[in-house]
């Protein structure tokens, strides 16, 4: 059952890929501003023979269908081409930016789950009284927050106010960063974890543990902790995609050199195969970490996969 | 009796009508000309006169910050009325119409999904080359999916039900069915999915201009005024955090308008 259900995902994992592929390069071939009048812009001169001669050694001058062709023939080889600005193989740049953005990324769901988890079941536990009121108001200003504010408002704070930059840059891990993101993902975490804790405990599997006499704990940390894991591991999964956005706003604010700060940088230059590269990266991060969640719920919670299987 | 989810959604309602009142009447509630420069007043800190401070260029930041709600405000409402009712409409067609045509779409509307949406949001609006009208375009493209999913999952189990098939032997047309029997069935869902995207949509469109992919300076847009002063946060921070404070009310109004909505619609339906 869970290997069908593996092999479905993974099945499902390639037909998103492919559309995304053509779906990213179609967007980069309809755009209107071409790449080599943007690049002899720069430069301050432009010939047309020039220009032309450029266009063809890009290979700007096939047709769409052989041009997606070759390059999606590339990408299967590993070449995504090299930077119209730096030259320099693009492939070798995202590897290089990409632990830097996971790092961030890790922390942030560290964060997220060691922040949501308590407070959610905190709020459950305290249900309708001063602290359920306290999470809730806290999810809710959360929810408002745009990332950049609160990166703003926690530089702001820490840097400015406190003066503890230096203290956390002596860690040397993104701290600030992953904190920013962790906010906006717990605020919205947070309340489904509170829900579906509420729901577990309602069940009559802990009535029944407890009349029988286990401790409230072990009722608490071995059942109840487990079934509210799977479904917190699936929102992580799907906020990732709003991680990866917040990752180019925040690393862009907090200089921090992952592969947003490239994307963004290489946006305003135009620089087409670092921008394609970016969404098919992101995509692939994306759909790999819901598919990882997806198999870890299935893990901690059988009954996820057979439900999985039936769709 | 009156319901407390419905007095709830009432007194929303009343600071959703403030907050566009505000957007629209701009002009006559700012004690400043938005966009007059003074420099002989920069960086003023806040005070009695100037509520929020000036900027870099001596402009009243009270001023700017409400001006800039409608720009804000009225393009986030386009992108999710765009978004929606086509989004919408393509749902409901593959739901009431299965077939090869409605297969495809939805495989589309499933790629678009796989993406995370703001990494989209920020490659089209890079790629289309900023502007207010182009971040709009952006964001319509990685919301519609969602309501087609939506219209669909609504549509799907109705096709079959008694009341479709009297309404087609009695000789009404498809798109009699689909707008007067089926759009009633399915308008209250997507209504509370629009409205709970509207905060959302708000906050991403600042964030495009924030990145310089959006509204670009010198129009008082909040997203492009805090990265405008950025470099500010430090000797003045309340550049930064006057129109921090206005994207964050207005997200705010508008998510607690949504849920009200939403427990309002749950009680009805």
């Amino acid at each position: 059952m869970v290997r069908r259900y593996i092999l479905q995902r993974l099945l499902h994992l390639l037909v998103i890929l492919f559309g995304a592929t053509f779906l990213s390069f179609a967007l980069m071939h309809t755009v209107s501003t071409d790449t080599v009048d943007v690049l002899y812009t720069l430069n301050g001169n432009a010939n047309a023979a020039v220009a032309a001669a450029k266009r063809a050694s890009l290979g700007l001058d096939r047709t769409f269908l052989v041009q997606y062709g070759d390059w999606l023939w590339r990408i299967l080889h590993g070449d995504m081409g090299n930077s119209f600005v730096s030259g320099e193989p693009v492939l070798t740049t995202i590897l290089q930016k990409l632990p830097a953005t996971m790092e961030l990324m890790v922390l942030a769901l560290l964060m997220t789950i060691l922040a949501a988890l308590p407070l959610g079941i905190l709020a459950a536990l305290h249900r309708d009284r001063f602290w359920d009121q306290a999470v809730r108001i806290f999810s809710f200003l959360g929810n408002a927050m745009p990332d950049f504010f609160t990166a703003l408002l926690l530089l702001y704070l820490f840097a400015v106010h406190w003066h503890l930059f230096s203290f956390l840059d002596a860690s040397r891990l993104p701290v600030l960063p992953a904190l920013t993101l962790s906010i906006a993902m717990t605020a919205k975490s947070i309340r489904q974890v509170r829900a579906v804790f509420l729901d577990e405990l309602s069940k009559t599997y802990v009535q029944a543990a407890l009349v029988r006499g286990l401790p409230v704990n072990t009722v608490l940390l071995h059942y109840v902790l487990r079934s509210v894991l799977a479904p917190l591991l699936a929102l992580l999964g799907v906020s990732a995609g709003s991680l990866l956005g917040g990752a180019a706003i925040v690393e862009s604010i907090f200089l921090w050199d992952g592969i947003g700060k490239l994307a963004v940088d290489a946006i305003l230059l135009r620089d087409y195969p670092v921008i394609q590269a970016y969404v098919i990266w992101m995509c692939v991060i994306y759909v790999g970490v819901n598919l990882l969640m997806d198999l870890l719920s299935a893990f901690l919670d059988p009954r996820v996969a057979e439900r999985g299987s039936d769709q | 009796m009156i319901s407390s989810r419905k007095r709830r959604f009432q007194s929303c309602l009343v600071l959703v009508v403030l907050l566009l009142l505000s957007c629209l009447c701009w002009q006559w509630l700012v004690p400043f000309d938005p966009y007059a420069q003074d420099l002989g007043k920069a960086l003023r800190p806040p005070d009695g006169v100037h509520l929020f401070g000036t900027d870099r260029y001596g402009r009243d930041l009270f001023s700017r910050v409400l001006a800039g709600g409608q720009l804000t405000v009225f393009s986030a409402l386009a992108v999710v009325l765009t978004a929606s009712v086509t989004g919408s409409l393509i749902g409901l067609i593959c739901g009431y119409r299965p077939g090869k045509t409605a297969t495809l779409l939805l495989r589309l509307a499933d790629v678009f999904l796989a993406f995370p949406s703001m990494v989209f949001a920020i490659a089209v609006a890079g790629i289309l080359g900023g502007g207010t009208f182009n971040a709009g375009i952006a964001i319509v493209l990685v919301a519609w999916p969602k309501y087609t999913r939506l219209a669909c999952s609504t549509v799907l189990p109705l096709r079959h039900e008694p009341f479709i098939e009297a309404a087609r032997m009695s000789g009404c047309t498809d798109g009699q069915i689909l707008f007067q029997q089926i759009l009633p069935l399915a308008v209250g869902p997507l209504a509370v999915t629009a409205a709970l995207d509207v905060g959302t949509v708000i906050a991403e469109l600042a964030g495009l201009s924030f990145l310089g992919l959006g509204t670009a300076p010198p129009a008082a847009e909040w997203g492009s005024m805090m990265s405008g002063s950025r470099n500010l946060l430090q000797s003045a921070p309340w550049t930064v955090l006057a129109p921090g404070l206005g994207i964050f009310l207005t997200v705010a109004v508008c998510q607690l308008f949504a849920d009200a909505l939403r427990d309002y619609v749950d009680e009805k339906g």
